[in-house]
């Protein structure tokens, strides 16, 4: 899955047409629209957005048209069911423009890679299944109808020739419907195991056996209804199954998808873009304003500021000067920067870090789920109970193996799992959808069921309980003309403080005074000229203010006393909700950052959060988390930098936004898609209730089985009670999941 | 009885058909976003870009 598009088979092509496209300078923007039809094996060039807020009939006709509009679009389509659009374009329409025309209309969109996606394009499996389902239940209703005959009262050369006609259907119907269930017996009786697909098969070949042995000798029941029954129940159950994991893997490719890695190269002194995976440490690369940085690598030229909050969990930028060491993953602020690529790829810190992600994973202890579970208890006592009334009634009967036979079939047949065998997958299916809904994306079916065991959680504060986006405080210690130059500066710049400062007076209805030679100076702040005086805004040391211990811009205009604007991080929405609701369903909520102790125990203070811990390394949240687990906790962790990877992989299961760095995602059970926290707290109540609605469906589907099979045993059984029971059964198991929505 | 030497031809043809048409939208990936489909009745546009494979 982490198959990296830039294999090598695909990386040769490239040198060439990077040879080339050096000769022609004009054509330096062709290689990276080729590279994208490329790796994705299509023709033209298709562009994949992600459309993470689309939902309703409005949404897709607006981002279709606003696409269409777009010059150079041939075709857009929007699939709501995945949140994706797929666009058919020339060579040279940039996936930015897309975006930014999508953002301007209101609809937030990612650029997806589909060399990525090509996996889950073509859904042979899913189809596969459902074209089996589509057999198996046409014949199903067609047997039915002739057995509905056979039962209210057909009898002698109609009931025989009924009989034909429905094995006629039944047989070449399960053959080719009942394959994936063979084929999984078949495989796990060479593995030496008993799963469930054993019975199934055995009662699915010996209902069809004694069938076409009883319509050979006239007798009066057939199974061959059951048989084609049980498939096709059966095969529902397996196509829910596969959906749910099918969309939990396409969710996680689109999440590895989302971030296209490309890197500007300098070479020759034309700047080229190319895979991260093809960057050589010695190479010198350009990163702009906003931009990650791909790789480790020491400033050759320029001034910044960098963001590492995702890395360390530091909330402050840090200024960064020519000679200095950046890693992979640090987010460029104000001024271009040229590195030398110190490691690349696999060496690179980033990588080192998701390394430890994967072996934390590989050393936490498999889960077994519920349906394991019940496989494993259910399959061995329904052999022993089909053998043993075989044996008792060849006993009993003194050698009449046809009945023997018989009643051992309708022993499999009854206890047969088609309510177990939706149980699970129903229930699954119901409750994913209700948290995508939401805004949950689930990448493990187990995770739902691990979720509904904590009793813990265990939050991280940048980025997770807080947006990781700064709010000015003290706005009114300014005059207004002072606010309308610290707007007007602020617009100049694109970092993080300025915007929230732009964005903050913007919402007083501050109009921002008129300056002029407004210039940026990267790494230190922005300046420029108001009514003949010098203005600046930006760090104390370069305006000549005193620092302070929290987060802080400084204005000054002319030679007055600098204003310093100080800066607190907003709540992201819901966290007031989601740490509340946690509570209420008597959880107990930990708060662990890597910020300094103040910070930390105002939020908690704000939040109700009793425990909290700050200036937690990497390595100590991970170790809080083990050390919770084994004081037999169960933890939940929510976070979302890389720094909470470890812990994330610890943890008995793991929430992270979809903000959150790639290593994070990948490390955690529950992706949030929107920016909303509150869906936490759903997650956890709802996940309480999916538990409770599977361990019902068990409890219903042993209670068919406690009436049908002593009937069974006793030989009182008939097509017809097995036919109910089996119908009756899956129904309410099925209806039972429904109520979960 | 004769009227089954009729009846039961045709009740199998009916539902031959029927599974005809089920295999005719799976090939023609009317299962792929079964949630789009149900939003887009609801739009004025006709449709006049039908996805391509």
């Amino acid at each position: 899955m982490s198959v990296s598009p830039a294999s090598p088979s695909h990386s040769e092509p490239f040198e060439d047409e990077h040879v080339s496209a050096s000769a022609c300078p004009a054509c330096i923007a062709a290689p990276s629209a080729e590279q994208i039809a490329k790796s994705g094996d299509i023709k033209g060039a298709r562009i994949m957005l992600s459309l993470p807020t689309a939902h309703c009939a409005v949404c897709i006709t607006d981002v279709e048209r606003e696409l269409m509009k777009q010059p150079g679009v041939k075709s857009a389509r929007v699939n709501l069911t995945l949140k994706r659009a797929s666009v058919d374009a020339a060579g040279d329409v940039e996936p930015a423009g897309l975006i930014a025309a999508l953002d301007k209309i209101g609809y937030e969109a990612h650029e997806l890679d589909p060399g990525m996606l090509s996996a889950t394009e073509a859904d042979k499996r899913g189809r596969d299944l459902l074209m089996r389902m589509g057999v198996a239940g046409f014949a199903m209703m067609n047997i039915m109808m002739l057995s509905i005959a056979v039962w209210s009262g057909a009898e002698d050369s109609t009931r025989d020739l009924f009989h034909w006609i429905s094995a006629a259907i039944a047989l070449p119907t399960t053959i080719f419907a009942g394959q994936p269930f063979f084929a999984n017996a078949w495989a796990s009786l060479r593995g030496g195991r008993l799963g469930m697909d054993v019975p199934i098969s055995l009662a699915i070949l010996l209902a069809l056996g004694i069938s076409l042995f009883e319509t050979m000798h006239s007798g009066a029941h057939a199974y061959f209804e059951a048989a084609t029954m049980l498939t096709f129940f059966l095969l529902v159950g397996r196509y829910l199954d596969y959906r749910t994991r099918a969309v939990a893997r396409s969710a996680a490719e689109e999440l590895a998808a989302l971030e296209v890695p490309r890197a500007t190269v300098l070479r020759d002194g034309d700047e080229v873009t190319v895979p991260v995976g093809e960057l050589v440490p010695g190479d010198l690369i350009r990163v702009r304003p906003g931009g990650r940085i791909p790789a480790d690598g020491e400033v050759t030229e320029g001034q910044s500021e960098s963001d590492r909050s995702l890395l360390t969990g530091e909330s402050l930028p840090v200024q960064v000067l020519p000679g200095m060491t950046l890693s992979a993953g640090e987010v460029n602020l104000t001024g271009p920067l040229t590195l030398r690529v110190t490691a690349a790829g696999r060496d690179s810190s980033l990588h080192r870090m998701a390394d430890l992600v994967a072996m934390a994973e590989s050393a936490k202890t498999k889960y077994t789920s519920l349906a394991e579970r019940a496989a494993r208890a259910y399959a061995p006592i329904v052999h022993i109970l089909s053998f043993s009334a075989f044996c008792a009634w060849a006993w009993i009967t003194g050698g009449d193996f046809r009945l023997a036979v018989n009643i051992a079939a309708a022993v499999l047949i009854i206890t047969c799992p088609c309510a177990l065998g939706l149980a699970v997958p129903a229930v699954v299916t119901a409750a994913s959808g209700k948290l995508f809904r939401k805004g949950l994306l689930i990448k493990d079916g187990t995770a739902l069921e691990r979720m509904a065991e904590i009793d813990t959680v265990v939050f991280d504060k940048t980025g997770t309980l807080t947006m990781g986006a700064p709010r000015p405080q003290n706005l009114s210690d300014l005059s207004p003309e002072a606010l309308s130059v610290a707007m007007a500066l602020a617009e100049g710049s694109s970092h993080p403080l300025a915007r929230a400062l732009h964005e903050a007076a913007a919402g007083q209805g501050v109009a921002p005074a008129t300056l002029s030679d407004l210039r940026e100076v990267p790494g230190y702040g922005v300046e420029g000229v108001w009514q003949g005086q010098r203005v600046r805004l930006g760090r104390a040391n370069w305006i000549g203010a005193a620092e302070g211990a929290t987060t802080a811009t400084h204005l000054a205009i002319g030679d007055a006393t600098p204003i310093s604007i100080r800066f607190a991080d907003t709540l992201r929405t819901g966290a007031e909700e989601a740490v509340a609701g946690l509570k209420a369903q008597g959880k107990q909520v930990w708060l662990v950052s890597g910020d300094v102790e103040g910070a930390v125990s105002d939020l908690a203070a704000r939040l109700g959060i009793d425990t909290y811990r700050a200036g937690a390394l990497p390595a100590e949240k991970a170790q809080l988390v083990s050390d919770l687990t084994q004081q037999g906790h169960r933890v939940l962790m929510v976070g979302d930098g890389l720094n909470d990877t470890a812990a994330l992989a610890a943890a008995h299961v793991s929430v992270s936004p979809a903000s959150a760095l790639d290593a994070a995602r990948t490390a955690s059970d529950i992706v949030l898609l929107g920016k909303d926290l509150a869906p936490v707290s759903d997650a956890a109540s709802i996940s309480v209730r999916a538990r409770r609605r599977i361990k019902q469906n068990f409890g219903i589907s042993i209670v068919y089985n406690i009436i049908a099979v002593p009937l069974a045993l006793t030989g009182l059984a008939t097509p017809l009670m097995a036919a109910l029971a089996m119908s009756a059964s899956s129904i309410t198991v099925s209806l039972n999941s429904l109520r979960l929505r | 009885m004769e009227v089954l030497l009729y009846s039961i031809p045709i009740s199998l043809l009916l539902g031959g058909i029927g599974l005809g048409a089920f295999f005719w939208s799976l090939k023609n990936n009317q299962y792929d976003d079964p949630k789009g489909d149900a939003e887009r009745i609801l739009s004025d546009e006709f449709d006049d870009h039908p996805k391509q494979d």
